[in-house]
């Protein structure tokens, strides 16, 4: 009996105690708060919160999401918006959110640091996202694995459709992921749309796997899962400075890149601390804490140095990607629907 | 006049006039007279708050039969007064929200933006809450349910809250199936994504061309549901019919991957069997088995999901199997039956409801699944990955997302009806008042040995699998450097010794307190309302009771990425706002994991005679008596198993959580997702074995705090003819 009496009791204290607790949780806003969705690593996040708390006394709140996860919550949150600033993150949601006016406008008066590619996208993005930092495209290969299997070095991107290399690559979906749309549009831009609808369709016969996340074949090529993967460069640079066998190549076609961006949420609750965010997040100051936090991608401040495991970016061709076209959702959706009617459903 | 039903009345008036109506703000510190009679509805209504008054109307109505004992239809008074009440409340609240009127019409004909108020608070939650119990106890009154007014309001509060917690928000993200992307209603775009042939294309059968996604999901779910139901089946026969020794160790062992964080498994088969892992490499070395990508597929998949799911499979079974009296199995033999007739055609029929909620059960887990798929499911493609992607992919395409979660939501549904058809109108009780009832028979000699032969193997994996997650959480990096090391488990918890006490400087430290918190607190929620569910589906009678159940059904149907998003469009807003606290998530687990209870507690209650109950009300005790002191103890496997089941899955959920966590709230899992895609898989295994850790001792708690089960069973080593009660 006194077993029965504890669980009915036990049952109904944490009922009320649901109620309790949580009907009020969430107090922390008080004045001077920012709440802050975050799309970058987890280290790099913390630091960046930590920071800004030290230099200004502002609580911040901050939640680690997938840029993606973050846009659709944004997108689910217009009518009663939770947060105050997204920052990090690839590129084209930034851009979906500005195009659907989830995002404000707002000029900084560190414009005038960024690097070229920054103030362009904001300039495209009509000043609702500013870029603050870029990753080059392009592939590593397992060394172990490759001199295993006799296969030679890969340095362009016309070498993965090499025949040594069969069911050796791996690449995200690009339905999935962000980094292999930027791959299916680098490549077109650089070859023009059906020649590199005919590169993608004879690199779908070397391709192992169409990963969801964008990021996992860094992962597989670590771990030997596969020779090669297709990722951004910083993303491989990760793995080789964890001491995997991986040799990071920016392909000699020349190649595309990401920018990561930064955006103020429409009706920010706290929005002088989002842009108190913003102003100190485009300082050298700030984006010096990416390579402390072991990520190497290039920031945008021409003042912040840059990491030097960073991939020079004098090694890197890039091609003058053109966010606006490519970034826009009818461009995109005409691209992926081309894609998986054309090169997915191929037989291998 | 009951006093239960006065104390409703009265409760309606404090909610009302005492207690503060609206949610405060987050930024606000209310003082404690806001909490008292100044934040209520009496005093916002008389400073304008108009719309608020007319609700004085069924609170004055309710005290009519109170006040007037003479009154004959007092019944018709108390549906009266809770009818309006709760429509009153609902109609105010979504109509006047925060930017003032939400609908068209109302702008056009008062003007913009009309009033405003925030979302609803304690005051109003609770006197919605005493409308609904009156409108109950005046049904009841008027003769409902035998005039049963505990039934007639669980009845209600089990239908109010799944319309408030499952229908509201899953309808909310299912309208935009039917709408373009600027949101005007579209069916035929509806039509084109329905049909499309990446959905339904059966090129597999024909070419070496892929399937539709629609198929390829299907499949994989009929064999995951085949295989746990089998796999389970083994071990529920084993733990209960032999005299197996290591009969406790398999049961831990079968319990293990039930609390094993998403991922954990999908990684461990990886390191195992991927390209570059160690049993390929043995393989490879020793018999010169080449290495391939096999893992990455349906197999890999399909492994995967068996590791996950065997587990609901046997905590379901294990309640039925036990609960088989000797009695009929005795009465074959005692026919001549041989001992394999008896288990064929006594045994087995009987299990049918526990094998039947088993297969539904693992077949929707199955098609509900998200981090198995996500790791290994390669270029096999199912629905549960596709419509996570459709939400946050590349794509962006809500619309899709709503499309495949509808056909989604079809096949769990569909396997739900064929589950009844099979189950049909068979009686399957057989624990009945009627005092010991024999000892069970030993297994035939076949089915034993099938089942050793299932179960061990499988067991073995099992622990390779498990021995694989413990190395990775101890070395430097799992499948490339196996130097020892702690510095995962420092990273993740370390403690320093501050001044002022112990400081958890950890980085999983914070997730890690608010997982258990919300895990600890769900679970006894869920098993109640799953528990008072089923006990309302099998033990009574009432119109509309398959449209209950299948509603009861419905959120565990909807994958997460669906009901998160639904969560925030629903949630987010006045009337109900509740987004960003962790009372979102108890309620979003709640809800998703009280099928289980449901399921379980109808498996078990089927086989419980009904005369037990009767007897019980013939001596004169209420059902709510009945259910407490006669009821409840029979059913503590169902309570045990959906305790543990409503706690694991809280601590292990991944995608309905990630739209749903904060800051504050931050889940365990989306943290392990985090570092699995910064490619950490230490620190996520670190961290996942940890979480086991704290699950194995919540089991084992909650085993102890709830107790076995004794049923009036002599056991052939301890005859003990004492024991006739099925009540202890």
């Amino acid at each position: 009996m006194e077993l029965k009496k504890t669980f009915a009791a036990a049952t109904m204290l944490a009922g009320a105690m649901t109620a309790l607790s949580f009907m009020s949780a969430g107090a922390a806003q008080a004045q001077g708060a920012l709440v802050m969705y975050c799309a970058v690593q987890e280290e790099w996040c913390r630091a960046m919160t930590t920071a800004f708390e030290r230099e200004t006394g502002i609580k911040v709140s901050m939640t680690r999401k997938s840029s993606g996860e973050i846009y659709a919550q944004v997108k689910a949150e217009s009518q009663n918006p939770r947060a105050d600033i997204w920052w990090g993150g690839t590129g084209d949601p930034h851009m979906q959110a500005a195009e659907e006016g989830l995002t404000e406008a707002y000029k900084s008066p560190k414009m005038s640091e960024l690097q070229d590619w920054a103030v362009r996208q904001w300039d495209q993005s009509k000043q609702r996202t500013v870029g603050i930092y870029s990753g080059a495209l392009g592939f590593g290969y397992n060394t172990d694995q490759a001199k295993a299997n006799n296969i030679g070095e890969p340095k362009c991107w016309a070498d993965l459709l090499k025949a040594e290399l069969k069911d050796e690559v791996q690449v995200a979906d690009p339905n999935s992921s962000g980094t292999a749309y930027t791959l299916l549009a680098t490549i077109i831009q650089i070859m023009g749309e059906d020649k590199g609808f005919e590169y993608l369709k004879a690199l779908h016969k070397n391709v192992n796997q169409y990963t969801k996340s964008g990021a996992a074949p860094a992962k597989a090529t670590a771990l030997g899962e596969t020779t090669v993967g297709i990722t951004f460069l910083h993303d491989m640079v990760t793995m080789v400075v964890d001491k995997a066998p991986v040799k990071v190549v920016a392909p000699c076609e020349g190649t595309g890149y990401e920018i990561g961006s930064m955006s103020i949420i429409k009706g920010a609750k706290n929005l002088d601390s989002a842009k108190k965010f913003y102003d100190w997040a485009l300082t050298a100051d700030a984006q010096k804490l990416g390579a402390e936090a072991k990520s190497y991608q290039v920031p945008s401040n021409k003042n912040t140095p840059i990491p030097p495991q960073s991939p020079k970016l004098s090694d890197v061709k890039l091609i003058n990607f053109d966010f606006a076209k490519y970034g826009s959702s009818d461009e995109r959706k005409r691209l992926l629907s081309k894609w998986d009617n054309e090169v997915k459903n191929l037989p291998k | 006049m009951s006093r239960a039903t006065l104390g409703w009345i009265v409760l309606s008036w404090v909610g009302f006039a005492l207690l503060p109506w609206y949610g405060f703000d987050r930024s606000a510190s209310p003082t404690l007279s806001d909490y008292f009679v100044s934040g209520s509805a009496l005093i916002h209504s008389l400073r304008g708050v108009w719309w608020l008054l007319p609700i004085l109307v069924p609170l004055g109505m309710a005290l009519v039969p109170a006040i007037r004992p003479s009154i004959q239809q007092k019944g018709t008074w108390l549906v009266a007064s809770g009818l309006l009440g709760l429509a009153l409340i609902v109609a105010q609240g979504f109509s006047i929200g925060l930017n003032g009127w939400t609908f068209e019409i109302l702008r056009g004909l008062f003007g913009e933006p009309g009033p405003s108020q925030a979302g609803m608070g304690y005051g109003a939650a609770l006197t919605a809450a005493a409308f609904l119990i009156i409108l109950c106890h005046g049904l009841a009154a008027r003769g409902w349910c035998r005039g049963d007014a505990f039934v007639t309001s669980s009845i209600g509060a089990v239908v109010a809250l799944i319309l408030v917690f499952v229908f509201f928000p899953v309808s909310t993200i299912l309208a935009s199936a039917f709408a373009d992307n600027s949101g005007n209603f579209a069916p035929s775009e509806f039509v084109a994504k329905f049909m499309d042939k990446s959905i339904w294309g059966l090129d597999c059968l024909t070419s070496d061309l892929r399937c539709g996604v629609a198929w390829n999901t299907l499949f994989l779910g009929l064999l995951v549901a085949f295989g746990t139901t089998a796999l389970g089946l083994a071990f529920a026969l084993i733990a209960t019919r032999t005299d197996f020794r290591y009969k406790k160790l398999l049961r831990v062992m079968s319990v293990l991957p039930i609390i094993t964080p998403p991922f954990v498994i999908g990684l461990a088969l990886i390191l195992l069997f991927g390209r570059s892992g160690a049993l390929s490499n043995i393989l490879w070395e020793w018999f010169g088995v080449p290495r391939s990508r096999w893992i990455y597929g349906l197999p890999g998949v399909f492994i995967a999901q068996l590791l996950a799911f065997t587990p609901i499979a046997f905590l379901v079974l294990i309640g039925v199997v036990q609960g088989i009296s000797p009695t009929l199995e005795e009465a074959s033999q005692t026919l001549r039956a041989k001992s394999w007739t008896t288990f064929w055609t006594v045994t087995l029929p009987l299990m049918r409801p526990g094998l039947a909620n088993a297969f539904l059960l693992g077949f929707v887990e199955s098609l509900a699944d998200f981090g198995n798929p996500l790791v290994l499911a390669g270029n096999y493609e199912v629905l549960s990955t596709k419509i996570f992607f459709a939400v946050v992919g590349a794509q962006q395409d809500q619309g899709r997302a709503a499309v495949l979660s509808i056909i989604l939501l079809a096949f769990t549904l569909g396997a739900f009806w064929l589950q009844h058809a099979w189950l049909g109108k068979k009686v399957y009780t057989t624990v009945t008042g009627k005092g010991d009832s024999g000892i069970p028979l030993p297994l035939p000699r076949r089915v034993a040995l099938a089942s050793y032969f299932t179960a061990i193997p499988w067991a073995i994996f099992t622990v390779a699998v498990y021995a694989i997650i413990v190395v990775g959480a101890f070395v430097r990096s799992m499948g490339r450097d196996y130097t020892p090391t702690f510095e995962h488990f420092i990273t993740a918890f370390r403690v320093e010794r501050a001044d002022w006490g112990l400081y958890f400087s950890g980085s999983a430290w914070n997730s890690f307190f608010a997982t258990v918190k919300v895990a600890a607190l769900s679970a006894p929620l869920t098993a109640a309302i799953g528990l008072l569910t089923a006990y309302l589906l099998t033990r009574q009678r009432f119109s509309g009771q398959r449209a209950f159940e299948f509603g009861t059904l419905l959120s565990f149907a909807i994958p997460g990425t669906v009901v998160g998003v639904s969560y925030i469009l629903a949630f987010n807003v006045p009337p109900i706002e509740i987004t960003g606290t962790g009372f979102i998530l108890v309620m979003c687990f709640v809800f998703r994991n009280m099928p289980v209870g449901v399921r379980s507690g109808i498996a078990t209650l089927s086989q419980i005679d009904k005369s037990l109950d009767e007897a019980s009300l013939t001596l004169g005790a209420r059902s709510s008596t009945t259910m407490r002191r006669v009821v409840l103890p029979l059913l503590r496997p169902a309570i045990v198993a959906s305790l543990v089941y409503s706690f694991v899955r809280a601590m292990t959920a991944v995608s309905a959580v990630i739209f749903l966590v904060t800051a504050e709230y931050n889940m365990a899992t989306t943290y392990i997702v985090g570092r699995v895609e910064a490619g950490e898989f230490g620190l996520a295994i670190a961290y996942s074995t940890a979480l086991i850790l704290v699950m194995l001792l919540a089991i084992v708690a909650i085993q102890l705090m709830v107790g076995e089960r004794r049923l009036g069973r002599r056991s052939a080593s301890a005859p003990s003819p004492i024991a006739v009660q099925a009540i202890p």
